[in-house]
């Protein structure tokens, strides 16, 4: 259907984005491989000269570099697994007849509208307090003591905070595909004597593997980058130290510039590691 | 739907769906309350719950303190501008590689979401110092075109995926009837496609009012969004809770509100391709 | 139809956008002030319109949490950014930043100012090569805040100089878990300026130091040992739970709850723990001087102010001058006494404060004083060190190591490493920096 004329017109028509998002990549790309290569300590004057891989090294070996790559994948894949698994449940609970569906859905996707500043000092101060925190009083009113959660479980907390942020993007993408799945099928399986786990398993979770790798792929984007729910509530201790949250701290606690962007790079490597894994399985989805 | 359903089951699906809404509002719902009691009665226990003397006098601090309507109009103003810059420019290359797909349009699609993944702490000091050069720190327009950027990979996929569902025999028979680009584009397409933008638009204008790196790094006074303001209240001295939920209230309220009132929207288009 | 509704709305936005110069000044001058958000500063905030009428100078305030307000003005001033007419900096980075060359000194000031009444700790903290670069709003050190009410009941006298043998004895005392009273609430939250501070000044009353006078770290020597086991046995038995996410405020805030029976922290905190609008235990405060541990010289009381200081890189120098005089004055202490109290005044900057009958009646004027007479940033530590500072080394690279060597022992205070550990990561992390800085 496309003809020479349509090709070269849809050329043109892409050509501002892709210019756009060029500059965009290459600007800074290129402006962190330099710093890479540099001693570049702002407090002790800028410009140190050219060090070569040293940065590249010493960010490696440094004993937090392997403990933060771990947190990055603990804290995505966390994410991932309980805004998966509880996304499945609660759009198949929404997708069933019941009264007032709409204020309900209201209720569930509110939490993605929530800056993460906000929602980080809301969580960490008025629910994880141990001492004025209102899961203080719950545990303390059954008699326990309560948990200090930002220490002594502070990896799961923040994967708590950050699931309930995305948890309600990843039910409204679910819950539309489940919309969209054929219900005579599901009832002609009940009437052959299939049994509802089995209903779910070969019927409903194929249904639904597009939207799920969707989910993973759009929210690994934004979880790789998680900065501010750390920054709020642990500041990188207690084995909250992601690969971000590593680089924000030679860059600008250490006022290492050159480290950092050296630390940089090694995020885009992550990134596109578990990018190409990804696409991989997207790819594969994508073609229908 | 052809089953028939008992009200039974229907009344056990509302109670449990209901009291799950109500677990995942529950942190907006104590933080809205919070914001309307005295220090003392937030830290309360046992809590309370509604049975408090309702005051204004945590927002009046608040409104005392900071200039409120400046740090929202600057919100409104870069999420509004960078939402519309972005779809402005996604429309036409989503257009082009929904229907006009070559053999690179998937690698290019995908490369622009590695544009994403730079982090970015990595590049605060080149961004500034670029900023600098250019003299656009504290710029409005300056932001609406970062936060634009950012967010230009996710507009052209969503809308992508969106314009691929238009089936192009309907394209065909408009042509079949003489439509020339122009009135393919304009009277045929772009019907079928305003469900698909309105939920980018609301998508993207969510993503750019949370952004909380940018805005806050490279602005001081002229254009601040709501992201600096809630940077001022995040750990004052002493007992806090109701101040801050005061101030959290009033940095979530609009695009909650917002949200609420176009959820509809919202849901219909954010399927990114994902029904089939 | 709804998405109608929303593309006439958003075009609007873009026309408003393109447009607007809305919330312009119409003032000659304006100066803008990057600043923390702790209560002095908020304070000062409400008295601005006073200034902008006597000067006609308006003032734009950018106020910040502290950990922000660091990684703004940081990267502003390294790269002469020129956001900021006015920074709320503190002594770490005044020298600093001043030996740099990215500070206005503050030679301009005038007779009426008259900076021989800055208090010299103070002076000299913030000074570089004998010139002033920042004024300070207000200064402080840290001293022990204890329930007088509670140390009767235990059958307890607080010396005015205790030890922290003693210390330990009082806090097993108050312990009173039943009605939820912590012996002792202390900082253990990770950060340079937070926990960070408070376990340098315990290492220096016990003897230990940073740095010897190679640069070689020390926390592999016996006395960080003792200093670190003893705190964490301290806050183990006696803290409250949880006291690894302790900070400043986080105790501040348990100690006007009632929920502490000692509390070793900030000078300024007095105020508020003495403030009955606030504090539910504002009339049974008493004070006393930082702890030692016995036989050592050295006591675990710090120095540290907020001042505010002029970027290298404004346009508003003249301004920003007038506007630190205003703030920093003897004017400004009269003018917040005259509508708030002597109490609440910004304390720890002028000699004359001291000296006058009114503050004298504040019940911690004189222990602030003592505190503050009694720290010496350049002999903070037993055994001689290369750097300037006591709870921090006034060296650029100071921060970056504290806050995650702080972090290493936040671990150990929430069991999550032994204290050897600790140490051990500590002294790793430490030479490792060193290192990469061309120190060592």
């Amino acid at each position: 259907m496309a003809t020479q004329h349509s090709r070269s017109a849809a050329r043109i028509m892409m050509a501002p984005a892709v210019f756009l998002l060029l500059v965009w990549m290459l600007v800074p790309l290129s402006m962190t491989l330099w710093f890479s290569v540099r001693s570049y300590l702002p407090l002790r004057g800028g410009d140190q000269g050219f060090v070569g891989l040293e940065n590249f090294t010493r960010f490696v070996t440094s004993s937090a570099f392997w403990p933060a790559i771990l947190t990055t994948l603990i804290i995505v894949g966390g994410v991932l697994l309980i805004s998966i698994v509880f996304g499945i449940l609660l759009a198949m609970l929404l997708d069933q007849p019941m009264w007032g569906q709409g204020v309900v859905r209201i209720l569930v996707i509110a939490p993605f509208f929530v800056m993460p500043t906000v929602s980080a000092l809301v969580w960490k101060n008025m629910f994880m307090d141990p001492v004025n925190g209102l899961f203080a009083h719950l545990w303390r009113f059954f008699g326990a003591d309560p948990i200090v959660w930002l220490s002594d479980a502070s990896v799961f907390s923040i994967i708590m905070i950050v699931s309930w942020q995305w948890l309600p993007f990843a039910t409204l993408i679910l819950l539309t595909a489940i919309q969209s799945l054929d219900s005579e099928q599901l009832e002609a399986a009940e009437m052959d004597g299939a049994n509802p786990l089995a209903r779910f398993a070969f019927i409903t979770l194929p249904h639904l593997s597009r939207a799920i790798t969707i989910v993973i792929l759009i929210q690994t984007i934004f979880l790789l980058a998680v900065f501010a729910e750390i920054f709020v509530t642990t500041g990188g201790a207690f084995g909250t130290r992601t690969l971000t949250y590593l680089i924000y701290q030679r860059v600008l606690e250490s006022q290492n510039v050159g480290l950092g962007s050296a630390g940089g790079v090694y995020a885009i490597i992550l990134a596109n590691i578990v990018a190409i894994f990804l696409m991989r399985i997207v790819g594969k989805n994508l073609d229908r | 739907m052809a089953r028939a359903v008992t009200t039974q089951r229907k009344a056990l699906n509302t109670t449990l769906a209901w009291i799950i809404g109500l677990l995942i509002f529950f942190p907006i719902l104590w933080t809205i309350l919070t914001s309307f009691k005295t220090e003392a009665e937030a830290i309360a226990n046992p809590p309370v719950f509604l049975f408090f003397d309702w005051t204004l006098e945590n927002y009046a601090v608040v409104q005392e303190r900071s200039n409120y309507m400046r740090f929202l109009w600057n919100s409104v103003i870069i999420a509004g501008g960078s939402t519309i810059l972005g779809v402005l420019i996604a429309v036409p290359a989503a257009w082009s590689m929904a229907f006009v797909p070559s053999r690179r349009t998937k690698d290019i699609l995908l490369w622009m979401l590695s544009t994403k993944m730079l982090p970015a702490v990595g590049v605060l000091y080149p961004i500034y110092l670029l900023c600098i050069q250019l003299g656009v720190l504290d710029n409005r327009l300056a932001l609406v075109v970062i936060l634009m950027l950012i967010n230009l990979p996710i507009i052209v996929w969503m809308l992508y995926t969106y314009f691929r569902e238009i089936p192009g025999e309907i394209l065909e028979a408009a042509r079949m009837d003489g439509a020339g680009l122009k009135e393919e584009i304009l009277y045929v397409l772009t019907p079928m496609a305003i469900p698909g933008i309105a939920s980018t638009l609301l998508l993207n204008f969510i993503l750019a009012w949370n952004e909380a790196f940018w805005t806050l790094n490279l602005t001081s006074v002229d254009a601040a969004p709501l992201t600096a303001f809630i940077a001022s209240y995040s750990s004052p001295e002493g007992l806090f809770f109701a101040k801050l939920s005061a101030a959290s209230t009033m940095a979530i309220a609009p695009i909650l509100i917002l949200g609420w009132f176009s959820q509809k929207q919202l849901v219909r288009g954010l399927t990114f391709g994902a029904v089939k | 139809m709804f998405s109608k509704t929303v593309l006439r709305a958003t075009s609007a936005i873009a026309i408003c956008a393109a447009g607007t110069t809305a919330f312009a000044d119409s003032h000659a001058t304006t100066i803008t002030i990057a600043t923390v958000n702790n209560g002095d500063m908020i304070r000062m905030q409400g008295y601005t319109d006073q200034f902008t009428e006597e000067t006609g100078i308006a003032v734009e305030w950018v106020t910040l949490e502290e950990n922000v307000l660091r990684q703004r003005v940081t990267t502003d001033i390294t790269t002469n950014g020129g956001q900021f007419d006015i920074m709320t900096i503190g002594m770490y980075e005044t020298p600093i930043w001043g030996a740099n060359g990215w500070l206005v000194p503050l030679d301009g000031l005038s007779a009426e100012y008259n900076v021989d009444d800055l208090l010299p700790a103070m002076r000299d903290g913030l000074s570089h090569d004998g010139t002033l670069y920042a004024a300070p709003f207000y200064g402080e050190s840290s001293m022990i805040m204890y329930r007088t009410d509670l140390m009767e009941a235990a059958g307890l006298e607080m010396p005015t100089d205790p030890t922290w043998q003693f210390i330990r004895e009082a806090a097993a005392a108050m312990d009173d878990p039943e009605n939820d009273i912590n012996g002792i609430c202390l900082r253990g939250k990770p950060g340079w300026g937070e926990g960070g501070a408070f376990i340098t000044v315990t290492g220096n009353s016990f003897g230990a130091r940073w740095f010897d006078e190679e640069w070689n770290a020390q926390f592999d020597q016996p006395e960080w040992a003792d200093a670190l086991n003893f705190y964490v046995n301290l806050m183990n038995d006696y803290g409250p739970d949880g006291y690894e996410n302790n900070g400043f405020n986080e105790n501040l805030s348990l100690f006007q709850q009632g929920l502490c029976g000692m509390w070793i922290d900030a000078t300024v905190a007095a105020s508020f723990v003495t403030n009955p609008n606030d504090s539910e235990v504002a009339d049974s405060v008493g004070f006393a001087l930082a702890p030692n541990s016995e036989g050592v010289d050295r006591r675990s009381n710090w120095l540290w102010a907020w001042a505010l200081a002029i970027p290298a890189g404004t346009q508003q120098a003249d301004a920003a001058l007038q506007f630190i005089e205003w703030a920093t004055g003897t004017g400004y202490i009269e003018l917040v006494a005259e509508n708030e109290g002597w109490a609440n005044v910004p304390p720890g900057a002028r000699t004359s404060l001291y000296e006058n009958p009114n503050y004298q009646e504040v019940p911690f004027a004189q222990m602030t004083l003592d505190s503050i007479l009694a720290a010496d940033p350049n002999n903070p530590t037993v055994d001689p060190v290369p750097y300037v500072g006591i709870q921090f080394a006034a060296i650029p690279e100071f921060a970056g190591i504290a806050t995650e060597v702080s972090q290493e022992f936040a671990s150990a205070y929430a069991g999550q490493q032994s204290v050897e550990e600790a140490l051990a990561n500590a002294q790793a992390i430490t030479n490792e920096a060193m290192e990469a800085a061309g120190y060592r």
